[in-house]
């Protein structure tokens, strides 16, 4: 008797009736037209416009045909050059200016704070366009302030070289992000109990030993969301390419990443014609790659990693 | 209480709807929407050539729309496909206008006044099926290329403009040695500087125009023979002539460079005279691209850049249709060439164009034979696409990170790898 009444009650309509709007919301804008691209990747039209299943024939194209293979293995080259160096560069900067961030009594601490984080909030094409005039070789401050210091021998037209324009677009892009992996680990370094830190200095661990040894193993987590984040951020990258160095990203496709080679497939550009299926297989394999990545960092990283309960 | 209130409001705006509706069906006016690539000539449509449409046709109404250029094509696309698109679409010479014509997203215009008797068929040419018997955008402009050349330097330097390749090199050693001005305003950051201003430019001397670009179409000749090679080749030389970090120089840069008095030649497309003449406050004076030897038949590149056509959705085809035949009376043509002096009417008739410097252009169609860009027709149907490798392959080769022969193979593989020219 009481087992069927039991019963009765966890029959929680309201459960799903709150998660509806949700659930129809999340499937009508991202699961559908994820699913369609998927679909989409496996089609293609021929001379006549009349559209074909090919069943995995463009992943083959874009994998093996010389032509879209050296586009796609450059793209995904620079991809990972561009990720490497966010993951040299911002996130031990963005660790470090958290850490320099949380000395108690810092002076100026909530300017610095908001400076850092400001650049995050700018659209990319003003950054992208107000970091081409800073590095411009003609009216670019660049040039004059080497030049001020005797270093102007240091300056290249950066931009424009294909030794240097995707580590400078890189670099870039690192100083206006730098602001989201400070922010995070800023929070958690803020998290961490006193009564740890106290407990450290009664052992003595103190100054930089104390980071290294109490802080960074209990924000490690963090940096691991913030890796994540980097890698998908990364990985979808596209505008501040687009508006620094065009559809083409140039020089000789230098800064080609997979978001700026699947918008020139997808959407043509110039006389190139929009190809979706060819587009949609890029953004298929980009969808992998990103999937991949994450799952490696669940099932691998993630269950490693060793939580404290304060 | 709220229940009647929002009764009462909705049936007063369900009246003032039907009322509003009565009130435009009274007056009849048609409001039609055009989308363009050409925001430069924003105020040059709002204030001389709409209004001169409104005056002729007050039930008309036109509202000019127009996208970034680069982002045209993409945003186009997208419009036409999601059915937002404006009633009249500007057209991008050949294959882009033809795959919205095969799409049924723009209408044949066969049947349109005045498009048979104003234009010639190669003006057509670009905005037809490859048989040439439909026409789907009415030809408004094309774009000459040349130098443009600050005067007041010139005259400071005592040069004249030259007329031979070698004159061109001396001239530019001239400059270059005196160090007042930068030899050359042009940069490859944008690469499609160095293929259209540069490439596009030059090249027609080389390859013999028409000739030479038939002959690449049919397959008679390759991209790897000498006269396609040499252009590039010259090509390499500019960059001993070029601003201090041309790899980083945008369009905009090279543009400001010229205008502002700090370089002395611009590898133009005529499209910049209005603009320049507004900003550049020195004489200006244009040349064609030099020839080889002293008596050769000079060549340019007179390309069709720019049509109109209908939008197969359009709610209103009969306005719009008004429009495009508007479009094909010389009437508008005079309008348009004076109000936008470099780019010239494709059509039949003459037309008087009053800028100096647009007339010394145009004089340059008298003189030398006129052909179309060699990567436009037929040559970019396929992946890899030729002219935006064109753009990399050119940019590459002013950088001197690829040699002529090696970016001239490279582009001739590309277009190998899907072109028979037999089945075209």
């Amino acid at each position: 008797m009481s087992d069927i009444q039991v019963a009765r009650r966890q029959r929680r309509w309201h459960i799903a009736v709150f998660l509806l709007p949700a659930l129809i919301v999340y499937t009508a804008i991202m699961i559908v037209p994820l699913a369609q691209t998927l679909n989409l990747s496996l089609f293609h039209n021929d001379a006549q416009n009349a559209v074909h299943f090919v069943g995995i024939e463009n992943f083959r194209t874009l994998f093996v045909e010389p032509r879209w293979a050296a586009q796609f293995w450059n793209a995904l080259r620079n991809n990972f050059v561009f990720f490497l160096i966010h993951m040299v560069v911002q996130n031990p900067i963005g660790i470090a200016l958290a850490a320099l961030l949380s000395i108690p009594r810092l002076p100026g601490r909530a300017f610095y704070r908001t400076a850092f984080f400001v650049p995050t909030m700018l659209s990319f094409v003003i950054v992208g366009f107000a970091w081409k005039l800073i590095l411009s070789p003609i009216w670019g401050v660049t040039p004059s302030i080497l030049g001020a210091v005797h270093l102007k021998w240091l300056f290249a037209p950066w931009l424009g070289k294909e030794s240097s324009a995707l580590i400078t677009v890189a670099l870039i892009s690192v100083w206006q992000f730098v602001g989201i992996p400070m922010m995070l680990i800023y929070a958690a370094l803020l998290g961490i109990p006193d009564e740890v830190i106290e407990a450290a200095e009664m052992d003595g661990v103190v100054g930089p030993s104390q980071f290294w040894k109490i802080k960074l193993p209990l924000i490690l987590p963090t940096i691991g969301i913030v890796s994540v984040l980097t890698f998908v951020g990364n990985f979808n990258a596209f505008d501040l390419i687009y508006s620094a160095q065009g559809a083409l990203a140039g020089p000789n496709f230098s800064t080609d990443i997979l978001g700026t080679f699947l918008y020139r497939t997808f959407f043509g550009f110039q006389l190139q014609l929009g190809d979706h299926y060819m587009g949609a297989t890029i953004a298929t394999v980009m969808f992998f790659i990103i999937l991949a990545g994450v799952c490696a960092y669940l099932f691998l990283i993630q269950k490693r990693m060793r939580r404290y309960q304060f | 209480m709220t229940k009647t209130y929002l009764k009462a409001s909705l049936a007063s705006v369900a009246v003032l709807a039907s009322l509003a509706s009565f009130a435009s069906a009274g007056a009849e006016t048609v409001t039609l929407n055009i989308e363009s690539w050409r925001n430069d000539d924003l105020q040059i449509w709002n204030e001389k050539i709409i209004p001169a449409f409104e005056k002729a046709n007050p039930d008309i109404h036109l509202v000019f729309q127009p996208t970034a250029p680069t982002e045209y094509n993409a945003a186009l696309n997208a419009k036409l496909s999601a059915g937002t698109a404006g009633d009249i679409i500007t057209c991008r010479p050949f294959d882009a206008s033809l795959d919205l014509f095969k799409k049924n997203q723009l209408t044949s215009l066969n049947d349109l006044s005045g498009i048979d008797k104003n234009f010639s068929e190669i003006a057509k040419a670009a905005w037809s099926t490859d048989d040439g018997k439909t026409t789907f955008c009415v030809p408004v402009a094309s774009v000459l290329h040349g130098f443009i050349y600050n005067k007041d330097a010139f005259d400071k330097l005592k040069l004249t403009p030259p007329k031979t390749v070698a004159e061109f090199y001396q001239v530019l050693d001239k400059i270059k040695a005196d160090g007042t001005y930068i030899p050359m305003a042009m940069g490859t950051k944008d690469q499609w500087e160095a293929a259209t201003m540069g490439y596009q430019n030059i090249g027609p001397t080389y390859w013999k125009g028409e000739e030479g670009r038939k002959a690449l179409v049919a397959g008679k000749e390759k991209l790897t023979d000498p006269e396609w090679v040499k252009p590039l080749q010259e090509l390499a030389k500019w960059k001993d002539y070029l601003g201090d970090g041309y790899q980083a120089q945008a369009y905009p840069d090279s543009q400001n460079l010229f205008t502002l008095g700090r370089a002395a030649i611009y590898p133009a497309g005529s499209w910049e005279i209005s603009q320049f003449k507004s900003q550049a406050d020195f004489k200006m004076g244009a040349f064609p691209p030099p020839v080889e030897k002293e008596g050769d038949t000079c060549y340019i590149s007179d390309h069709p850049d720019l049509g109109m056509g209908m939008n197969a959705k359009t709610a209103h085809p009969d306005a719009v249709k008004k429009f495009l035949a508007w479009l094909a009376t010389p009437d508008f043509a005079t309008i348009y060439s004076n109000a936008l002096p470099g780019f010239f009417s494709l059509q039949s008739a003459k037309i008087d164009v009053k800028d100096p410097l647009a007339q010394e252009f145009l004089s340059w169609r008298g003189k030398c034979k006129s052909t179309i860009r060699s990567t436009y027709q037929i040559l970019s149907r396929g992946t890899p696409n030729l002219e935006n490798e064109t753009w990399v392959a050119t940019a590459n080769v002013i950088n001197g990170t690829q040699t002529p022969e090696e970016a001239a193979k490279h582009l001739q593989d590309g277009l190998d790898s899907w072109y028979k020219p037999d089945q075209k």
